[in-house]
């Protein structure tokens, strides 16, 4: 097991370096634009946009430049510098990273408890109207945009400008250590926004897992023994909730990259909306940041889900 | 002590009379089983014969209330010392289950939840009736998997289905039904799913367990040798019905139904002279939903006539055995004679034609 993770850690450490070359060739070999030109300013003389070209290193050739990044990366934990305001890519990032994560983290708990027990029910209570209706609510949450969805609970529930003011709307998010009840307050329209489409998903998934499982031999076997109803729905839930559960981490691992238009739609200043400013401003350091951090939370998030599963499933053996 | 015979037996510790269970469905009802009577007396063995199908699992389901949440309609008696379980509470139902009726099924593997540990599976069953604390139930494990055969139970209690080999599974599987020291055990085609070598060695387990114990066991199977090993009493179904009951040796010595022929022909023998063909029983078993009409079994029948597809055929006692009952239209006569002649080696048509019966009707 343990020799397992680590050779997974190490196939991760070699993927990040694939995609630093690949955020490399995309962002330096075919540029948008010289970024030096956009670090000069305005009308810069042409000695200074040589310097700045010096400085930055754009003159030396492409392998040397890779490898200087590299050994930053790797070495000094140093992703370079905005080209906009001289800022170091990292610590852009950790100042942006714990609205995202706040923001992920909360709307993953909310939509894998509504998820999975609007699921459960569903199942139980097949054909009802209950069922009907909550599958109906999946399908319009899982249809829905979800920048839609925000725009519709910011016009209903919001402070400013929503028909009944009851939410802090957009623009309010404050860190956690900042103001906990702000913190909490701001962010219950996003997580809800983020997690409606998750937790249709999730509860037609387990409703469906579910239904499958008490068809089981195995749980006719429960029955047998005379074990209460409520015990062997456990154990047919405890068997259905494996796939579920393993998903969790590749979602969240995606969201932590940057959900994008949550961030920009409840304007909080996450890495979402990090990557998507240094996109429009062709800032290539910071692209090349958060898309290393996009890709190293997504191999994390799988060997994650690898080592849940084992544990989870005894049947499954590493090898 | 027949298994079918309407005789009301006081000893009888489970009693079926005219049991009906129909599955509602959008082509029309499944008449699973369709007016069965038998009984089992305590410390003896009925087994139930009969193709997929036949209605032999869905009637013991029934007799544990499994089938009442697919909405099956149920209708006739099933008596467990006296008592009408159809009548039951489902909690009721409950604490009889796995209590004093255990069932123990076919695929082990499939049957044993694959996420849990085979003693949390074994001290469920111990927890859920008695009020025995955890760590007696475990011990109490660790002694049923011994008792059943398997060695090193302590260190087998902790492991995970899969980690079992298919023998030692349906081991675990009559531990857990044994868990409780049930009255009745309903072993569902226990066999089926094992290599020929562990087969045997299960059959030989539940006959010492069963001395040991005194419980009756109902053995459903398809596999005539199985019943021809367990059986103190058989009876064949057929379509949900059952078409002949008798003691264990008379339906090998003297079968009267062509079906029960059937059974006993398509299994090759040791004994048998090598060149001997099988006869296999033509056909596919009939549907459920519309079934053939008169003798549920004319359209697969060799010694068929034109009034058995309209005359429905009911369960009899032969003149001369009373504990032998047989659904058939055939005559006692015909009937033994054919079944001499199928004994002496010949196949049904020359049977058919030295008999002097009409044969057109027939496959």
């Amino acid at each position: 097991m343990v020799r397992y993770i680590i050779r997974r850690l190490l196939w991760g450490v070699f993927l990040l370096i694939v995609v630093c070359a690949l955020t490399f060739v995309f962002f330096r070999i075919f540029p948008t634009g010289n970024p030096a030109i956009l670090r000069a300013g305005r009308d810069p003389t042409k000695g200074h946009i040589e310097e700045i070209e010096k400085v930055l290193g754009l003159g030396k050739p492409l392998y040397t430049q890779f490898w200087d990044y590299l050994k930053e990366v790797f070495f000094h934990f140093n992703f370079g510098y905005s080209y906009y305001n001289s800022e170091s890519v990292v610590s852009l990032i950790r100042e942006r990273l714990p609205a995202t994560i706040s923001l992920t983290l909360g709307a993953a708990l909310l939509w894998i408890l509504a998820g999975v027990s609007t699921g459960i029910i569903s199942a139980l209570r097949r054909h009802t109207l209950l069922d009907r209706a909550a599958m109906g609510t999946a399908l319009v949450a899982i249809s829905a945009p979800e920048f839609w969805l925000g725009l519709i609970f910011l016009f209903l529930f919001a402070n400013d400008i929503g028909k009944v003011h009851l939410l802090p709307g957009a623009g309010t998010y404050v860190g956690l250590t900042y103001d906990p009840g702000k913190w909490f307050t701001s962010l219950i329209m996003p997580w809800v926004t983020l997690a409606a489409s998750g937790a249709a998903v999730y509860a037609r998934l387990m409703r469906g897992s579910l239904l499958d499982t008490m068809n089981e031999d195995y749980i006719r076997t429960a029955r047998a023994k005379g074990l209460p109803e409520r015990a062997v729905v456990r154990q047919g839930v405890r068997s259905s909730i494996n796939p579920i559960v393993t998903l969790l981490p590749l979602e969240i691992g995606l969201l932590l990259g940057g959900a994008v238009l949550i961030e920009t739609v409840f304007d909080i200043h996450g890495v979402g909306r990090l990557a998507y400013e240094s996109i429009s401003d062709s800032d290539f350091a910071v692209i090349q940041g958060t898309v290393l951090l996009a890709a190293f939370f997504i191999i994390v998030s799988n060997i994650l889900v690898d080592v849940l599963y084992a544990y989870l499933d005894p049947r499954v053996r590493f090898s | 002590m027949s298994a079918g015979a309407p005789s009301p037996d006081g000893e009888a510790l489970l009693r079926v009379e005219d049991l009906h269970v129909e599955f509602p469905g959008e082509d029309g009802n499944v008449h699973a089983v369709d007016g069965i009577t038998y009984q089992v007396a305590k410390g003896r063995t009925l087994g139930i014969v009969g193709e997929s199908g036949s209605g032999k699992t869905v009637s013991s389901l029934t007799t544990l209330g499994l089938t009442r949440r697919q909405g099956a309609k149920i209708s006739g008696k099933i008596l467990f010392e006296g008592r009408d379980l159809l009548s039951c509470s489902e909690e009721e139902m409950r604490s009889i289950r796995g209590n004093e009726i255990a069932m123990i099924f076919q695929d082990p593997l499939s049957a044993l939840h694959p996420l849990y540990r085979v003693g949390k599976q074994l001290t469920e069953t111990v927890l859920t009736h008695g009020r025995a604390s955890k760590r007696q139930a475990r011990e109490r494990a660790v002694e049923l998997l011994g008792l059943v055969g398997i060695p090193d139970p302590a260190r087998r209690v902790d492991m995970y289905p899969h980690e079992l080999s298919g023998g030692m599974r349906q081991r675990a599987m009559i531990a857990m039904a044994l868990a409780n020291e049930p009255k009745l055990l309903i072993a569902d085609e226990p066999t089926t799913a094992l290599d020929v070598t562990v087969q045997a060695q299960i059959l030989a387990l539940m006959e010492d367990l069963q001395r040991e114990l005194g419980m009756a066991i109902v053995i459903i199977t398809h596999d005539m040798g199985v019943v021809a090993e367990m059986a103190d009493d058989i009876a064949v179904m057929y379509a949900g019905r059952i078409v002949e009951t008798a003691p264990a040796a008379l339906i090998f010595s003297a079968p009267e139904h062509p079906y029960t022929w059937g059974l006993l022909r398509s299994i090759p023998g040791l004994d048998r002279p090598r060149g001997e063909a099988l006869v296999p029983i033509p056909g596919t078993p009939p549907s459920l939903i519309n079934r053939p009409s008169g003798c549920h079994f004319h359209p697969r029948c060799a010694y068929s006539q034109p009034e058995h597809e309209r005359v429905d055929p009911a369960l009899e006692p032969l003149p001369d055995a009373g504990e032998h009952h047989v659904a058939c239209l055939l005559s006692v006569e015909v009937r033994r004679q054919l079944w001499r002649e199928l004994q002496a080696g010949r196949r049904p048509q020359e049977a058919i034609a030295d008999v002097g019966l009409a044969g057109e009707a027939g496959p």
